[in-house]
């Protein structure tokens, strides 16, 4: 992928500056309160963990910041620009891209053509251009399209370019969604649960992909993922959230041996 | 006695006399209607598709474009300034519907968007009628009505290149949708909402490309019915037959609505001339409902449709 100037995979991610500052968030539906004054930050080019029980808020977390959710209150600073609402679609061109907890992928679609709408934002040909299908937009389609063989070569799915998604099995479905969103070479990629439902082979195939992704292009990652082995190994800071309050935030290490966590979320552990 | 056989000897008796000349006839100009039902259905389908909304205004839209254009006309425009000026009016339209209706309706319940497509059904016949009047007007946009002498069989030269028009456009809508961008960013939208707007698809933006092309395969289908029978307040009832065809060809497909669209066309037009005698005629009126009835039965989904499970 010709993803603009390879970061400095060396650096220290806490060294560099937040491309994300979440502050003082609160949403609520009607009487119930989903995030209550959760300030945090994801810094450039590490792997930000999102960890809490069931309904701590964190996927809504995450719509927060791609724009599905407009937060009551508190402001949310992305590439220096503070704003309190956002569009998604706004959001894509803006480089946030991300995967869903429950797969939403075009079902009707091929993976190609999937993974090809993650080039939506990028393209500039105006739609009669298109429909008159001439050299400018054709030329600009193929040069997407390479792109897009990029990803699926990344991602190991040459075998199912031309398969309908709805067809594939659940652990393939999760790499086309990721392929989707990468192909939109993202600054921030969001993952809602990339490995749940997996098996221990399909795991471990993600965490690689993931840590590539992190590794070779510089994306900052933000994820959400409930197999604590996982998030403990891959990620630079975790911050934890229960009932839609941030209980903790630091390093995996922090984390684990914080009380609050581990009554909440992690238990007692059994040497 | 006599009726039964009537229905079930008779007709079958009488196509192998009239094979191939007059059968062919017949077939051949059911194809024609059945071409202009698949253009109607085929705006449905468009609309259902990437927003999820049953356009009951598709008729209204047909009389509205097809008002619009021979008021123009009537003006002393050429016909073809005057199609440009209401391909602008059908898109300014589509702005407006995405403007002043479903911007304010995301997220609601189906059956508010339906209803707010039944207000606008009441708006265009009456905004229609008052700008430009509500007698029956006749549309000529210059195309001979001759017939002509097919191998045999005596076509009309109208209905000829009408449906040739009307195939080349949907083969163009087709590959439009399967071949570009923004047709992909369509069929997107049509799939998952949220997944779409996720990957940046404008949603708005997308709302008006339908609501448009819709709106200029409305203008197409009333040129056609209006020059064959005059633009009237009736032309908004064209909508009707597209219901049927919608039924057979599934709700979501456009390549069903094509070929529900012809099996209707060509199905009606048989009914009519082989088993009309047997019960009186007039079957063309009712047939294509009663197959979409049974159609029910046994496909609900169509012949194209996305079977829909849901779990419980």
């Amino acid at each position: 992928m010709n993803q603009a100037a390879p970061a400095d995979t060396d650096a220290d991610p806490a060294a560099s500056g937040p491309i994300l500052n979440l502050n003082r968030i609160s949403l609520a539906f009607g009487g119930v309160t989903v995030l209550d004054d959760v300030s945090f930050d994801i810094r450039e080019g590490e792997i930000r963990a999102i960890i809490g029980p069931n309904g701590a808020g964190k996927s809504s977390m995450l719509n927060v910041i791609n724009g599905f959710y407009h937060p009551d209150d508190g402001t949310i600073t992305y590439k220096g620009e503070t704003r309190a609402r956002m569009r998604p679609d706004q959001a894509a061109r803006q480089g946030i891209a991300r995967t869903f907890q429950n797969i939403a992928l075009f079902r009707g679609m091929s993976t190609l053509d999937n993974i090809m709408t993650g080039r939506n934002t990028m393209m500039r040909r105006n739609f009669l251009w298109q429909a008159l299908y001439l050299g400018p937009a054709r030329r600009e389609e193929l040069e997407h399209r390479a792109h897009v063989e990029r990803v699926i070569e990344f991602l190991e799915i040459e075998a199912i370019r031309r398969v309908p998604v709805g067809r594939l099995p659940y652990g393939l479905q999760k790499r086309v969604e990721l392929g989707r969103a990468l192909a939109a070479e993202p600054d921030l990629l969001l993952l809602d649960e990339p490995m749940a439902g997996m098996n221990a082979e399909e795991k471990e195939d993600m965490c690689r992909f993931v840590l590539d992704v992190n590794d070779e292009f510089g994306t900052t990652i933000a994820l959400i993922e409930h197999d604590m082995g996982v998030v403990m190994d891959i990620s630079d800071r975790v911050v934890v959230l229960d009932y839609g309050r941030l209980i903790a935030d630091g390093s995996p290490d922090e984390v684990r041996g914080n009380e609050e966590v581990i009554n909440a979320y992690l238990g007692v552990v059994h040497d | 006695m006599e009726f039964l056989e009537s229905v079930t000897i008779t007709p079958f008796v009488q196509i192998a006399a009239d094979f191939p000349v007059f059968f062919g006839e017949v077939v051949f100009n059911g194809l024609l209607t059945g071409v202009l039902y698949s253009l109607v259905a085929l705006g449905f389908v468009l609309i259902f598709k990437a927003s999820g909304v049953f356009n009951f205004a598709q008729g209204a839209m047909v009389l509205f474009a097809a008002l619009t254009l021979v008021g123009l006309i009537e003006l002393g425009l050429p016909v073809w300034l005057g199609f440009i000026i209401t391909v602008g009016a059908m898109v300014a339209l589509a702005y407006l519907v995405e403007l002043l209706v479903l911007r304010h309706l995301i997220n609601q319940p189906d059956i508010i968007l339906f209803m707010s497509t039944i207000g606008l059904t009441f708006f265009l016949e009456g905004f229609g009628e008052t700008l430009w009047g509500s007698n029956v007007k006749k549309l000529d946009i210059g195309v001979p009505d001759v017939p002509l002498d097919i191998a045999g069989m005596l076509v009309n030269s109208f209905d000829l290149i009408a449906a040739l028009a009307c195939a080349l456009l949907v083969a163009g809508l087709a590959f439009f949708f399967q071949y570009t961008p923004t047709g992909r960013a369509l069929r997107a939208v049509a799939d998952d909402h949220q997944a779409a707007l996720a990957v940046g698809i404008p949603l708005k933006k997308i709302w008006i490309i339908v609501w448009s092309v819709a709106g200029i395969v409305a203008l197409v289908a009333g040129i056609v019915w209006g020059a064959k029978s005059g633009v009237q307040f009736s032309l908004s009832l064209i909508a009707l037959k597209a219901l049927p065809v919608l039924i057979l060809g599934g709700f979501t497909s456009v390549p069903g609505a094509i070929v529900g669209g012809l099996i209707i066309g060509v199905g009606e037009k048989i009914a009519e001339v082989y088993w009309g005698p047997a019960v009186g005629g007039a079957i063309e009126n009712w047939f294509a409902y009663v197959l979409a009835l049974a159609f029910l039965f046994v496909r609900p989904q169509g012949l194209f449709g996305e079977r829909i499970i849901e779990r419980v």
